[in-house]
């Protein structure tokens, strides 16, 4: 049975009808046209999925979209909407990323964590992102540049 | 790719409507808490319920907090909510180290302890540490409450004490004795993974130790014949070693994907002398700090 759910997408509020079974990975991308989160394993183990919910990074494909009836939700193309962030632009200057795949999910999971805790260790980086797999650069560009964004 | 099963989906704001509408859909009604396992048996369509029944609307629910039974840990409590309590962390170290080393970040954001042990896979990384803490699982049904040990809760792989009707409301953790801690967890890699094995090592004053091992039987299994072989006595290598020889009459591995059943027999050993050595070490405020792995 069909229910209008609204949440805040990147800072709009959208409503949406979506049935008990949808999948909210799936109505962020074809309902409401947010393409960042990427369907990857489907099953919560490559983070490609990764939105903000709430302040916290999740798995959006193990979610059902009727559970984000008055969530806020946050995915890449919220946290640039006014010009890529120093992390963004230190993934660039890193070159941390090649087909792109785990970006988004990458870069919300290395968002959350430079937000609870500004000067992490590497370990504690590697920690923040062991649920986010990346098959091209091998993880360690990608550390480097969450590393030097949080040593600015 | 969308859930192919059909079923409807409930999302009351008071316990007694949820245990309601268990009541009313039996074996057909599932609750859902952080839903990463539940969502993923959607999927594979290995539960297949008419009634999803979302307990996030009840605020009780979400309760973490000290009271005079020892720590209340609702059914909607995360993993996260546990790394991030100063309480569970200062007063539950066994149970912080553990929530740790559950699955990635963004899965611990979202996943409860009571979703994990009712769950109730063999690798579950939160039933040691309850057991070695002499938990007590409340349970809500249509009867009204009852409460077990969680010893008691887990009967096999998927399967515990819960029936069909009823919700687990809560977990009480009593207040410990003053006591060391360790929780190790063996995995293919660093990083993101189920258990191999794990283990829960408490000591406490007097040279007593709870020992409890997980992933390594069908249930988290309290290696008593260990407990009682180190009771009094001082940690030496010699009684090192001897509480090494009994860890395979403890437990019972099996082959599966992830580790073959002697690598676990192994394992087991290798953690139980470091777990044991950390415990005591931590208990006279030595030792590596809480949260360092140890293997």
């Amino acid at each position: 049975m069909k229910k209008t759910i609204t949440l805040t997408l990147n800072g709009e509020t959208r409503a949406v009808d979506v049935e008990p079974n949808d999948i909210l990975l799936d109505v962020v991308r074809d309902k409401l046209g947010v393409k960042s989160p990427k369907y990857g394993c489907g099953r919560g183990d490559c983070g490609s999925c990764t939105v903000i919910m709430d302040g916290r990074t999740v798995r959006s494909c193990l979610i059902l979209a009727i559970e984000a009836d008055g969530a806020e939700i946050v995915t890449v193309e919220g946290l640039c909407r006014d010009g890529l962030t120093p992390l963004q632009e230190s993934f660039l200057k890193h070159n941390s990323f090649q087909c792109g795949y785990c970006a988004p999910g990458m870069t919300l999971s290395a968002t959350e964590l430079l937000e609870r805790k500004a000067s992490p260790s590497r370990e504690e980086v590697q920690e923040a992102i062991a649920g986010n797999l990346c098959r091209c650069t091998g993880y360690t560009a990608i550390i480097d540049a969450i590393l030097e964004t949080a040593g600015k | 790719m969308a859930i192919a099963l059909e079923y409807e989906y409930f999302k009351p704001r008071a316990l007694d409507e949820a245990v309601a509408l268990k009541a009313r859909f039996g074996e057909k009604g599932r609750f859902l808490a952080g839903g990463t396992d539940l969502v993923n048996n959607l999927n594979d369509e290995s539960c297949r319920p008419q009634a999803v029944i979302d307990l996030k609307g009840i605020e009780t629910l979400k309760r973490l907090e000290m009271t005079s039974r020892g720590l209340f840990l609702g059914p909607l409590v995360t993993f996260s909510d546990l790394i991030d309590s100063r309480t569970v962390k200062s007063r539950y170290p066994l149970l912080w180290e553990s929530a740790r080393e559950v699955a990635s970040t963004g899965i611990r954001n979202r996943a409860t302890v009571a979703g994990n042990i009712c769950s109730c896979v063999p690798c579950m990384d939160s039933a040691p540490p309850l057991v070695a803490y002499r938990a007590t699982v409340l349970i809500r049904g249509p009867e009204g409450e009852r409460e077990i040990p969680a010893a008691e809760f887990f009967r096999g792989p998927r399967k515990t004490a819960l029936k069909a009707g009823e919700l687990l409301a809560g977990l009480l953790l009593p207040r410990p004795p003053k006591h060391g801690a360790a929780f190790l967890k063996q995995k293919r890699y660093r990083g993101e993974d189920l258990a191999q094995s794990n283990l829960a090592v408490l000591a406490l004053e007097g040279k007593k130790y709870r020992v409890v091992f997980g992933s390594v039987g069908p249930t988290p299994i309290e290696a008593m014949k260990i407990e009682k072989l180190l009771e009094g006595k001082a940690l030496t290598a010699g009684l090192a070693a001897a509480a090494r020889k009994l860890v395979r009459k403890e437990i019972a591995p099996i082959d599966d994907l992830r580790s073959s059943r002697e690598y676990r027999f192994i394992m087991a050993e290798v953690m139980l002398e470091r777990g044991l050595q950390a415990a005591a070490a931590r208990l006279k405020g030595k030792g590596p700090a809480y949260g360092t792995p140890l293997v």
